[in-house]
């Protein structure tokens, strides 16, 4: 164990990168995912690495595990060249790869072993280590249990738990929390904080959550293969004081006050918060709300660190306004208030266990309503059930008036699904994808001509018509996955998890085209999510765990719930953390 | 902690991992040992290249006892089960409807012509569909009337003499049942699909599952991580080796006629050029449906056509002939069939030994460059 002791190389950096390069040969066009990247990591902090969808950050993050060679440049930890000798950093080095490849046909214990097996930790030191690590992750009731038979959120914790089964010096996490619940992923976080605060240890993450990156002592900015630039968080926010606002409107739908501001001259972005609207203004300058009801409430509000990064990343890009979305539909939307989906006492058993437990709810016309809860709340099994893809145990449930299981072709055709995977076919083109789904939604020409070319363009696809799907990039594989739910005008758009391991801004041009969708078309959407940010768009939403449903009502109705002397303007997050955490203390859990 | 303690920490680490998937996991389970018994068990008792219980008209179109008696030379064969005809033209119907594999025909002047002459055509007819069965049934035929002809001349007294007597012996395998060389050369087949076929969808999982991805960044060695797979699963083909030997022996009464040692040594030999394969196969693709397919296609099928297992390389056409030569499994099936069925025929194993020790040498090489710790 010298080796945690002895004081190498450059002593104010545990990672030195110096003009670092990438590039990739894909169908013979040369792709340069990295370019002369330089930066440095301070020792003994946490350090996020964040950028949009192929900004390069899983690259850079094999380059440092050795797991890539570069093309040009160096890269050293703690004074061991990764490039000459990967070996040797390897050694001090602990990385947990997006998917973290657990043996899910071997336990708990019998991971972390292989890993102190590998990292040579001494059989002495181990019972001490894996106590430590087993409280720490929560698994300790679990040692015992295939690691197959975890949730995600566990399994995430034991990937975690192995990797640092010997203390590393260089802790590389790639996306730790994506598809992770907000409950487990701020146990992810405490447990970073308080090992790198304890120990001797750096440790670099990326992530696509900006919440998280406030949260780090540093922030590098990575976009299109180029370092954007690197400092404390708040030194990304600073420059955009005087430039953001909140804008509050108590009598018009929040997502229709959302549209027309993102509209104004000199918004650079426009997001749902809480009780209204946050303005990002390209200028210190506020907006012009002259054109806006009365009413209207303007006041300026402290910059976050996400108000920076939009900033930089649209002054770069240029800023194109928002994407909207029109269905196109033949006839005028039907009368508002009418109930959509009407969910009765609806429960669902796989043998004894009871996965949803007598849930009530129903969603108007028009409505956006969300089904929150962390991993296993029995979301996915709901969602089926709606869909038809699983028959219910016990209740009653109608769509569109019809009870899939007794309807199916009729009602199906009332309904867009857009599952959380891309299940799309990947070696289709974009175009193949949609002629396939028109068919299969029975669409004939002329009719499926005009919806072929009406989603390529209200999608913006036309320029990828003949490109392998598979190809794409993640957002735009999002936007033909909506494209093929819309297809034949449904009524109803089920969206399941819709933007999970999306970049802010394609999450930002998603929800415009719900929004509009909604508004201006009477479309209802049912939308599963744990990105608590994104229940701020539901009209209304229910909050589920353990097959139950804990709370229901108007996202201001859930913040109010959680509203304390010391709480006085919780978050979304802080009403679901809440929430789980009271139902598990009346021994729910 | 030295460097070779923790070598071997980590050696331990990956061995004890492999062997408890394994052991998790029914479907290398089904690979190694159920797909062998299955293998054995068709080929032991389901598949036979032997023509035996052959149905065959008789056709006596006039009664008489010489007729009688030629007729029931065929009942006391192990070989055919006779069905009696009146007349040629229900027997060929016979044939037809495929009741019977093919027809003797004794004319109603036989018995005369074989009394006056000492000289009395039979006709044979055979369904030449199945060629392989209807000329072994011809040479039985043959054989039951040269027989018949000899026990009726001594019967008589008089005396029959045939031009040249032909007196023959069948080496190695005098009952000339399939099953014994079929069984030793299926034994390469088995030991193909653990070595080539298992190897091959273990590694490309890894791959898929991401758990190569968080391996190659611990301290482990390429060296490592590519003992850590030939070593579990050469101790399975070992024991699917043991295993099939024990039921070709003590089940399938095949004689084992050359020694134990040399035959675990080629065993051993081959498996490892197997395993070789097998990993190679899978560092290249990275992808278990297409490793399994590429598996099947270059050294299962091989194994099962090329190698002389089931079909005779010499009568194979010249370049399919030379083809063979770079089949692994030709020179095990060689091996094998030798020592099971002639003993310890020295030059034969060695010089076949020394050709897989070549293909050991090629594959493994290669399975070494292909793991390397990086994703490209």
């Amino acid at each position: 164990m010298s080796e945690r002791f002895d004081i190498s190389g450059d002593a104010k950096s545990a990672l030195t990168i110096r003009g670092l390069s990438k590039r990739f040969v894909a169908n013979k066009q040369t792709v340069e995912a990295l370019r002369g990247i330089e930066l440095q990591v301070r020792p003994g902090t946490v350090t996020g690495l964040i950028g949009p969808d192929g900004a390069g950050k899983t690259t850079l993050m094999r380059l440092i595990a050795g797991l890539l060679l570069p093309d040009e440049g160096c890269i050293s930890i703690l004074g061991r060249e990764v490039v000459a000798d990967p070996l040797s950093a390897q050694r001090i080095i602990g990385y947990m790869p997006q998917h973290f490849g657990l043996y899910e046909d071997l336990t708990v214990a019998e991971n972390m072993n292989l890993y102190a097996d590998l990292q040579g930790l001494p059989v002495s030191e181990r019972t001490a280590r894996y106590e430590e690590l087993t409280h720490l992750t929560g698994l300790a009731p679990f040692a015992k249990r295939l690691a197959g038979k975890l949730s995600g959120g566990m399994k995430q914790k034991l990937g975690l738990a192995c990797v640092l089964v010997r203390p590393p010096r260089l802790l590389l996490l790639d996306e730790p929390t994506v598809g992770v619940d907000p409950v487990s992923r701020r146990e992810l976080w405490s447990i970073v904080y308080r090992l790198v605060r304890e120990g001797e240890m750096t440790a670099l993450l990326s992530t696509a959550y900006l919440d998280e990156a406030e949260r780090c002592a540093e922030v590098i900015l990575l976009h299109k293969g180029v370092k954007l630039g690197q400092g404390a968080p708040d030194e990304f926010s600073r420059p955009m004081s005087g430039r953001c606002f909140q804008v509050t409107l108590p009598n018009m739908n929040k997502r229709i006050l959302q549209g027309r501001l993102a509209l104004l001259p000199g918004v650079i972005d426009a997001t749902i918060q809480r009780t209204g609207v946050r303005l990002v203004m390209r200028e210190s300058s506020p907006p012009d709300l002259s054109g806006l009801p009365d009413g209207i409430r303007l006041e300026p509000v402290a910059p976050r660190f996400e108000d920076g990064f939009i900033s930089m990343l649209r002054e770069r890009d240029g800023h194109t306004p928002p994407a909207t979305l029109s269905l196109d539909r033949p006839t005028a939307p039907k009368s508002v208030d009418q109930a959509m989906i009407t969910v009765n006492h609806l429960s669902r058993n796989f043998g004894s266990f009871q996965a949803v437990k007598e849930i009530s709810f129903s969603v108007k016309q028009g409505e956006v309503f969300g089904l929150l809860g962390a991993n296993g709340a029995g979301k996915s099994t709901t969602f089926r059930m709606l869909c038809g893809l699983l028959p219910a145990s016990g209740g009653t449930l109608s769509v569109a008036g019809l009870d899939l299981r007794n309807a199916p072709a009729k009602a199906r055709a009332r309904i867009g699904y857009m599952a959380q995977k891309f299940s799309l076919y990947g070696d289709l083109s974009v175009l193949e994808n949609l002629r396939f789904f028109a068919r299969a939604y029975g669409l004939r020409n002329p009719e499926r001509g005009r919806r072929i070319d009406w989603a390529l363009q209200e999608f913006e696809l036309a320029d990828h018509a003949d490109g392998a799907s598979k190809e794409l990039p993640l957002g735009y594989k999002q936007r033909l996955a909506m494209a093929a739910a819309l297809m034949h005008h449904p009524d109803i758009l089920f969206l399941d998890e819709p933007t999970s391991g999306v970049d802010p801004l394609a999450r930002r041009e998603f929800w415009h085209r719900i929004s509009s969708l909604t508004a201006e078309e009477g479309v209802t959407v049912l939308v599963t999510t744990h990105f608590m940010e994104e229940a701020e768009y539901c009209d209304r939403l229910v909050i589920m765990a353990e097959g139950a449903i804990l709370a229901e009502g108007t996202p201001d109705q859930m913040r109010a719930r959680v509203q304390s002397s010391e709480r006085p303007d919780p978050t979304m997050e802080d009403a679901f953390i809440h929430l789980i955490e009271e139902h598990e203390k009346k021994g729910g859990g | 902690m030295n460097e070779r303690q923790a070598a071997r920490m980590r050696m331990r680490g990956m061995l004890r991992k492999e062997f408890l998937q394994i052991l998790r996991d029914p479907s290398s389970i089904a690979i190694a040992f159920v797909m062998p018994l299955f293998l054995l068990f068709l080929f032991g008792y389901g598949i036979s290249l032997d023509a035996k219980h052959v149905p065959l008209g008789i056709v006596i179109e006039g009664s008489s006892p010489e007729a009688a008696s030629f007729a029931a030379s065929f009942e006391h064969s192990d070989y055919f089960i006779p069905h009696t005809y009146r007349t040629v033209q229900e027997a060929e119907a016979a044939v037809v409807r495929q009741e019977i594999k093919g027809l003797v025909w004794l004319r109603s002047d036989f018995e005369e012509n074989l009394l006056s002459q000492n000289v009395a055509p039979i006709g044979v007819m055979l369904n030449g569909v199945d060629a392989n069965t209807a000329r072994i049934v011809q040479g039985y035929v043959q054989s039951v009337w040269n027989t018949w002809n000899q026990q009726r001349s001594e019967w008589d007294g008089s005396e029959f003499s045939m031009p040249v007597g032909l007196e023959q012996r069948v080496w190695y395998n005098p009952e000339m049942r399939s099953r014994n060389y079929l069984i030793p050369g299926l034994i390469a087949v088995i030991m193909t699909l653990i070595g080539a076929l298992l190897t091959a969808l273990v590694v490309a999982r890894e791959w898929e599952r991401g758990t190569m991805e968080a391996l190659m960044v611990t301290p482990v060695t390429a060296k490592e991580i590519l003992l850590g797979k030939l070593l579990p699963y050469f101790a399975l083909g070992m024991g699917g080796l043991v295993l099939s030997v024990m039921m070709a022996v003590f089940l399938f009464g095949v004689p084992l006629r050359g020694s134990l040692l040399p035959l675990f040594l080629c065993s051993a030999l081959f498996l490892v050029a197997a395993l070789g394969m097998g990993l190679s196969i899978s560092s290249t693709v990275r992808n278990q449906f297409v490793a399994g397919q590429i598996a099947i296609v270059a050294t299962f099928l091989p194994a099962f056509m090329l190698s002389g297992f089931i079909f005779d390389i010499n009568s194979m056409p010249g370049p399919i002939r030379l083809l063979t030569h770079l089949i692994a499994a030709r020179y095990y099936v060689a091996i094998l069939q030798t020592l099971f069925l002639a003993g310890d025929v020295w030059r034969v194993v060695l010089a076949n030994s020394l050709a897989l020790l070549v293909f050991c040498a090629f594959f493994l090489i290669i399975a070494r460059r292909r793991t390397v710790k990086r994703l490209e």
